[in-house]
């Protein structure tokens, strides 16, 4: 009865277009994307160089960054807490309850997927397309972009599982974000807050909004891998 | 959910051989049924009744059974008649509490009051005054960084209050935060951002070294923080312990209360001022 209650109110304020949720929501999609937008290319490039290049400690630098894959965000955000509080020893850069504290965060927790993800793929990509690509004379950076271009898919993969993550993660940006209103709070972090004063309608909504994304982003993915999956096959 | 009054190992102690003194003693008159109290976590967590109820047992032989929840929470207990007496801080809830016929013989017992912190350098100049809505008015003038609890707490509705009694709406000055968060966090966010905020006594005390925030503005009767006894109706739940809610009503409206009260202090610092005399 009062779950329906609650989900009816939920969806008017999303019909009415309730100014305050959709505020909630632009601030989560510019961190997250933020995150990404700055993060996606190292991170790639990272994966690239530990799939494909030899060098000491290779294996041990993989296992770690798959180890970092389960990396609590309450921890990320704790540390980056400590580094920008005033005491630390990023204090005089004022970063502390910003979007750009939750940017910073968000790329932390987002780097481990995103390189785990990309040295799986790049390790899958048959070998001989950057052999192919040196011989046509072809240097490093295109060859790698060649052999990137062939797992397209694996690495896009990677991209949006890092989504994922970041945009449905509350921890650190509580902790390092504040949960400011109009500022640095986010979907999460205001479901949060609705549910502790009890009113369940904004969070609901807020919740259905986090679900759609989530939803989103993965039936796009499934779609894309099913594309690449299809072009696989068709090769002999 | 009903724990003894006494709280830690020492008041625990004392509590022990009050209960064993009352069991070894041979008691003339039929041994008096427990009085259940129900009161907010203030008061119980602060220390307080660990040093007022073992007092009012020793003289009066009613042990007190204490629970502890929100004033919403403790009112309802007494509406149900399954406390005997509510020891609370909301006076339009207990006003509503007594004109429904829930409870009667509403006293006033003590307050404890709320200040303004800020940063040692208080870049709004509110130190030292008197009057709370100057100092709010003076914050959002200079556009000086604030930061409110922002979670419909007691607290936060009471800054609410004060910006309403300016017609000043807070979200308009550039430095106003609303945080959404408990007090210790916003106490801490506020050390962060060089900003301004309201507290209750307590907490800044609790948190003041690791801080550096500094009360600026306390005493005005505006920012106190009343709390007030009521006795459940006993004609309205028969089987409540009416005469140990009075006995308990009377001591701590006492003179010898109120002093007890007055005595309890936390590291040198008194957090509850006793106002039963009107």
């Amino acid at each position: 009865m009062e779950l329906w209650d609650t989900t009816r109110q939920a969806l008017v304020l999303l019909g009415t277009g309730d100014p305050e949720l959709w505020q909630i929501v632009g601030v989560s999609l510019r961190v997250s994307l933020s995150a990404l937008l700055l993060i996606t290319a190292p991170a790639i490039a990272a994966g690239f160089v530990l799939a494909h290049v030899a060098f000491p400690g290779r294996r041990a630098l993989v296992v770690l960054v798959q180890g970092l894959l389960s990396l609590p965000t309450v921890v990320v955000g704790l540390v980056l807490y400590m580094l920008l509080s005033r005491q630390g020893p990023l204090g005089d850069w004022h970063l502390l309850f910003t979007q750009k504290a939750m940017i910073l965060g968000q790329m932390m927790l987002a780097l481990p997927v995103l390189t785990a993800y990309t040295v799986t793929a790049v390790q899958g990509a048959d070998a001989r397309v950057f052999e192919t690509a040196v011989s046509l004379g072809a240097g490093g950076f295109r060859a790698a972009l060649s052999t990137l271009w062939e797992v397209r898919f694996g690495v896009m993969a990677a991209v949006f599982t890092g989504f994922g993550r970041i945009i449905s993660e509350i921890g650190c940006s509580l902790m390092v974000g504040g949960n400011i209103a109009g500022l640095t709070r986010n979907m999460p972090t205001a479901i949060a807050l609705e549910t502790s004063k009890g009113q369940f309608a904004q969070g609901v909504a807020l919740g259905i909004v986090l679900l759609i994304l989530a939803l989103g982003v993965n039936v796009a993915l499934a779609a894309l891998q099913g594309q690449g999956g299809m072009r696989k096959a068709w090769q002999p | 959910m009903f724990s003894h009054a006494t709280k830690g190992v020492k008041s625990g102690a004392v509590g022990l051989l009050l209960a064993i003194a009352a069991g070894l003693g041979a008691a003339p008159a039929p041994a008096e049924p427990d009085l259940r109290l129900a009161t907010t976590t203030s008061t119980d967590n602060s220390g307080l009744l660990g040093v007022l109820l073992p007092k009012f047992e020793a003289k009066s032989g009613i042990k007190v059974r204490v629970i502890a929840v929100g004033t919403g929470k403790a009112l309802k207990l007494g509406e149900n008649g399954d406390v005997d007496v509510v020891l609370v801080h909301s006076r339009p809830d207990e006003d509503r509490f007594v004109a429904a016929g829930f409870g009667v013989n509403r006293r006033d017992v003590m307050y404890n009051d709320f200040v303004i912190v800020g940063p040692a350098a208080d870049p709004a100049g509110i130190r030292g005054m008197q009057d709370a809505l100057g100092a709010f008015r003076r914050i959002a003038q200079t556009g000086a960084a604030f930061v409110s609890r922002g979670d419909d707490s007691g607290t936060h509705k009471l800054e609410l209050a004060c910006w309403r009694a300016l017609g000043i709406r807070p979200e308009t000055n550039p430095g106003y935060r609303s945080a959404g968060r408990g007090m210790g966090e916003v106490l801490l966010m506020a050390a962060e951002l060089n900003a301004y905020t309201l507290t209750d006594r307590a907490t800044q005390r609790a948190l003041a070294k690791k801080t550096g925030l500094t009360i600026l503005v306390g005493g005005d009767p505006r920012l106190f923080n009343p709390y007030g006894i009521i006795a459940v109706n006993p004609q309205r739940h028969a089987d409540v312990n009416f005469r140990g809610a009075m006995a308990l009503v009377d001591w701590i409206t006492s003179p010898e209360g109120q002093q007890a009260i007055a005595d309890f202090k936390v590291d040198g610092e008194q957090l509850f001022f006793p106002d039963a005399q009107k």
